[in-house]
């Protein structure tokens, strides 16, 4: 089940490992990304710490860890070609695969509605 | 019958030449505004209780030619020695053809920053040359668009290695041979980040495993020439970063740093024909690698390409800067020094590698003639192998000698307490090495040495540079004349139209305020030469500072900041110092509203401080109730506030008086951001209405050009219980936010030329003509353009931001394509999106006469009624003037396929016909170049591709 954080960041959880990605709203926001710069592999975050960053010509962002864990695999695609955010945000374009250290934290991801709601 | 006199003044250079507007235009604007004159309008905008009491003076103003006058007689104050003290700073020629073509031509000068690049491809080539010359140089992969001087480019170096080093040490490694104003500069950046530097030889005392990077001169400060290869290679092993201060003319001839394994090269162009100055302005440069180019500070030059296809030149990777990223910026650097950068790369393409190469390599013959000489009188002469500079020993004899130098004429320099230090130059003739000579005791002539090399063997350097066509033209001043004349044609800059850009003061830099500059008085002075030699300069500096004081109410000024967020920065040390020596150094907390310029949490951040945001309130006042909750939250550990007057907003703020006791109330000092000083210099003084610092940005309000971005010039006021925090002397190892005591010293002529020729009464008139020109333009807009904050009767300060969302919203244009279309008009671009997304903010100054007003507001009412067409489908939605502008020859000469006229695409209303200005390229397509990344001269077969 996909679950929201309101920073826009979209998780999919299965057992212990979570798939991270920016939602589509994020990217319509920041219009064509020219740069993605993802974590690397072995670090270790905590919930909301900063751990990618994406720009645009006019604008960059963080993105946040929404989970605590340890980053198991990165999308090198999206750095090689941030186009590819653009074009499938919310599939094949997700940032990195994480372990999580405290599975409790789910709950406190919106649900899709939720985050609809809250972007308007 | 009696003769009736003109009754008109000549010379009143306030009122006929700075002020644009006529009394009669005056007339017609106030009666547009609906006002009964210009002085019931200020009243109703400026609130009543802030108004300043007593009216600027200082004397009757100045004509020009009563200007220039004076100041030739300051300049035969100075005493013009040959200096040869190096330390980063020497002698050049500036190629005449250089000199009056960019140094001396409004052309070059007048421009602002290539933010909008269609207009800017002239000054972006140049850049571009440049950023490929020290490239290529430092054997270095990328080089950016250039930082303010030597000392400022080494400490972003080391807040670079602090973000991308590996290493989790504290220290940051300094060669003791670097400059002394560079270690200075180095140690107040690093204190209040918590860093650590560590002074020493980096052959002993440098231990890679407690550092994070290191910096090594090269050559260095006392002439040695080291290869750090080894040491580099010991840093990389410890997972630190290696950094190079080098003198890019001796990279010529010893190899690169790049080719020791350097990460960054730091350095001063200074010596490729930009005059000294007295301190400067000069274009740092700093190259790095591929690796680290997002990690740089400062402007980048890319290439990309227009609507067309075509190559065309931008700005790259804004996004690292301080108005996109706010405190996590890499820098609070918001300027280059592109007039130095411009005339450096001048100078690589008059001279071509083989030239630079030459001229070095007749500097070190002569260097080596010279000590042989030195050697032959049986002194002791270090190192033995040298580029340009060497030191002497000279016993208790030293002063005696450096004593009889000065009398014949030369500036040597003192190291330690028995040393001389000497480096030649480009000027550097027989007479000089003859006149020292004497100094040190002998008669022998030049002519009795044979010159040889003592250059250091195992590093030659062997590897080409500046292979690029664009150095190696014809050497022929004719074909030299026309390429600076090209690129300056594809540019707009202030000679050819207003530059309505809001917060930046477009205003007139008047020629007799430049002329000096050129004069040797001014331009051959070395900042470190002794001060009994610049009593000339002490008194126009001493004056400026008495001038200024009485401008804003404060008590003490510093030259010393080379831009206004350099100011800035300076500004929240010395607060910081404040609090230090009060024993309150835990006072870290600055509150700055959410409509602060990016500068402003950059700075803060760079003065170790903890940055609060304050919100605005709806109608973009500061959120008074939120100001004093986040003041007194904070009572223990208030540092600072940094407030804007008027507010970005381009409003005078009722509510400044409260905010500023608010602040004082918990402790904390107030900073008041000068960016909009241009609407209140005679009216309103920020030391009157709480203002603890400010600084001043001279680029702007006191008539200093913007060189096409850069030099600036942010001098900091502040009241006398902080005079003595201010900024001391950088070479005497003194806190130092630049490398020279009075910053730019050379351009403070400007400002105090200007001061001179308006007179207390014209620069207050100036001011309130200012805000007259912003109103009319305002008013004449609004049915149009709503004005997004104004006062309860519908005023602005001196500037208005116009509101273009609800075009926007009607038929899709957007401030980009009303910005593209302004230059078919043949104007600049008003500042866009800033400090609200989706506005266009509008300072048309004081120097504007109304008939360029009129012109503006005709273009901006054509470019509304072709929306309105959008709107009514009468236009396409996509293919219509706005959204395919700017428009260029190209476009009219080829296939024509568009549903609106060819007439319509050149002519909008405003342009002019004769003299109309043509894009030399389409749109630039910006996504493009930060994809593509690209930021060096691209390779002549592309050239080939391109004219396909």
């Amino acid at each position: 089940m996909r679950k929201y954080t309101p920073d826009h960041e979209w998780v999919d959880v299965a057992g212990d490992i979570a798939t991270v990605g920016i939602t589509d709203h994020a990217v319509e926001q920041l219009g064509d990304l020219v740069f993605v710069d993802l974590p690397e592999v072995g670090a270790e975050y905590t919930k909301g710490d900063a751990a990618a960053v994406v720009e645009s010509v006019k604008a960059a962002s963080d993105v946040y860890c929404p989970l605590t864990g340890e980053i198991l695999e990165i999308n090198e695609d999206i750095r090689e070609d941030p186009a590819k955010v653009n074009a499938d945000p919310q599939g094949s374009a997700w940032f990195f695969r994480m372990r999580l250290t405290n599975l409790a934290e789910v709950e406190s991801l919106l649900d899709e509605a939720d985050y609809r709601a809250i972007v308007g | 019958m009696s003769y009736a006199e003109v009754g008109y003044q000549p010379y009143d250079f306030a009122n006929r030449r700075h002020i644009g507007p006529s009394p009669k235009e005056m007339a017609e604007m106030v009666a547009a505004i609906g006002v009964a004159d210009l002085d019931a309008l200020i009243d109703r905008i400026i609130p009543a209780d802030i108004r300043q009491e007593r009216p600027l003076a200082w004397g009757r103003a100045l004509s020009e030619q009563g200007v220039l006058e004076r100041l030739r007689s300051v300049a035969a104050k100075n005493r013009v020695l040959t200096s040869l003290i190096g330390q980063g700073y020497h002698g050049t020629v500036t190629p005449p053809v250089i000199q009056r073509n960019i140094f001396e031509n409004p052309a070059w000068y007048t421009a602002y920053t290539p933010y909008q690049p269609e207009i800017s491809q002239g000054r972006l080539e140049a850049l571009l040359n440049y950023q490929t010359m020290m490239a290529d140089l430092t054997g270095l992969d990328i080089a950016n668009a250039s930082l303010l001087d030597e000392g400022t480019a080494a400490a972003e170096a080391m807040t670079l290695c602090r973000r991308s080093s590996r290493s989790k040490a504290g220290a940051f490694f300094v060669d003791h041979h670097c400059h002394p104003q560079t270690i200075a500069v180095i140690r107040t950046r690093a204190e209040p980040l918590g860093l650590t530097v560590t002074v020493g030889d980096p052959f002993t005392d440098l231990d890679p495993a407690t550092v994070f990077g290191a910096l090594f001169q090269y050559p260095g400060t006392y002439g040695d020439v080291h290869d750090f290869t080894g040491v580099i290679a010991a840093l990389h092993g410890a997972g630190a970063l290696a950094c190079v201060a080098a003198d890019p003319l001796a990279l010529t001839l010893l190899k690169p740093p790049g080719e020791m394994g350097a990460d960054v090269a730091i350095g001063s162009t200074q010596r490729f024909g930009i005059p000294m100055g007295y301190g400067g302005p000069h274009a740092a440069y700093m190259a790095v690698r591929t690796a680290l180019t997002r990690s740089m500070p400062g402007r980048l030059v890319g290439v990309s390409v227009d609507a067309r296809g075509n190559r065309a030149y931008r700005l790259s990777l804004q996004t690292r800067e301080q108005h996109i990223r706010r405190e996590k910026a890499t820098s609070n650097i918001c300027t280059a020094q592109a007039l130095l950068a411009v005339m450096a790369s001048m100078y690589g393409v008059f001279h071509g590698p083989d030239g630079l190469r030459a001229i070095a390599e007749r500097i070190h013959r002569k260097t080596v003639r010279l000590v042989k000489g030195l050697e032959k009188l049986g002194f002791s002469v270090t190192p033995q192998a040298f580029f340009d500079t060497v030191t002497v020993d000279c016993g208790p004899r030293r002063d005696a000698i450096l004593a009889a130098a000065e009398r014949n004429g030369v500036n040597l320099r003192p190291v330690g307490e028995t040393r001389i230090g000497i480096a030649f130059d480009e000027r550097t003739r027989r007479i000089h090495t003859e006149a020292i000579w004497r100094a040190f005791g002998g008669g022998m002539s030049d002519d009795d040495l044979a010159h040889d090399y003592r250059l250091p063997a195992d590093l030659l350097r062997t590897s080409a540079y500046m292979t690029h066509p664009v150095f190696h033209m014809n050497r022929a001043e004719a074909e030299m004349t026309r390429y600076m004349r090209r690129l300056a044609d594809r540019d707009l800059a202030l000679d050819r139209a207003m530059i309505p850009l809001g917060s930046c003061t477009m205003k007139l830099n008047a020629t007799a305020e430049m002329m000096a500059l050129s004069w040797p008085e001014f331009a051959d002075l070395h900042p470190f030469a002794p001060a009994a030699q610049a009593a000339g300069y002490a008194e126009i500096i001493t004056d400026l500072e008495a001038k200024l004081c009485q401008v804003t109410g404060y008590a003490a000024f510093s030259m010393q900041p080379n831009s206004g967020a350099q100011g800035e920065y300076a500004g929240l040390l010395t607060i910081r110092a404040f609090h230090a020596a009060r024993g309150e150094g835990h006072r870290t907390v600055c509150l700055i509203p959410t409509s602060a310029h990016g500068t402003n949490p950059a700075s803060a951040q760079m003065a170790g401080m903890k940055v609060v945001v304050v919100g605005v309130t709806a109608t973009g006042d500061i959120d008074v109730d939120d100001f004093r909750r986040k003041a007194e939250a904070h009572a223990a550990d208030l540092a600072a506030c940094m407030i804007t007057y008027p507010s970005t907003h381009g409003v005078f703020e009722t509510t400044v008086r409260e905010i500023c006791a608010i602040t004082h109330e918990f402790g904390g000092q107030v900073y008041i951001d000068g960016a909009n000083m241009n609407a209140m210099v005679g009216l309103v003084r920020p030391g009157d209405i709480g203002g603890d610092v400010s600084h001043l940005n001279l680029h702007k309000t006191f008539a200093i050009p913007h060189g096409g971005g850069g030099p600036g010039m942010g001098p900091i006021g502040v009241k006398a219980h902080l005079a003595p925090f201010l900024p001391g002397d950088p070479p005497a190892g003194e806190a130092a936010v630049s490398s020279a005591r009075y910053g730019s010293a050379s351009i403070l002529l400007i400002s105090w030329a200007y001061c001179l020729m308006m007179g207390g009464e014209g620069l207050t008139q100036a001011t309130k003509v200012a805000i007259l020109n912003a109103n009319y333009i305002a008013r004449r807009l609004k049915a149009a353009y709503p004005t997004l904050y104004a006062s309860p009767a519908g005023d602005v300060a001196h500037e208005c931001i116009l509101d273009t969302r609800g075009l926007k919203e009607r038929s899709g244009v957007t401030v980009d394509d009303i910005a593209k279309r302004l230059v078919d008009c043949g104007f600049h671009a008003p500042t866009m999106s800033w400090p609200v997304p989706g506005t266009l903010m509008v300072e048309p100054t004081e120097s504007e006469p109304k008939a360029e007003l009129d012109r503006f507001i005709v273009a901006m009412l054509g470019i509304a009624g072709e929306a309105r067409a959008i709107a009514d489908g009468i236009l396409d939605a996509e293919n219509n003037p706005l959204k395919r502008a700017p428009h260029t020859v190209e476009d009219l000469v080829g296939e024509w396929d568009r549903p609106y006229s060819r007439e319509a695409a050149c002519y909008p209303a405003g342009a002019f016909r004769v003299d109309k200005y043509w894009s030399p390229v389409n749109r630039i397509d910006n996504v493009y170049g930060d994809r593509n990344l690209v930021c060096t001269c691209p390779p002549v077969e592309s050239y080939a591709d391109a004219a396909e």
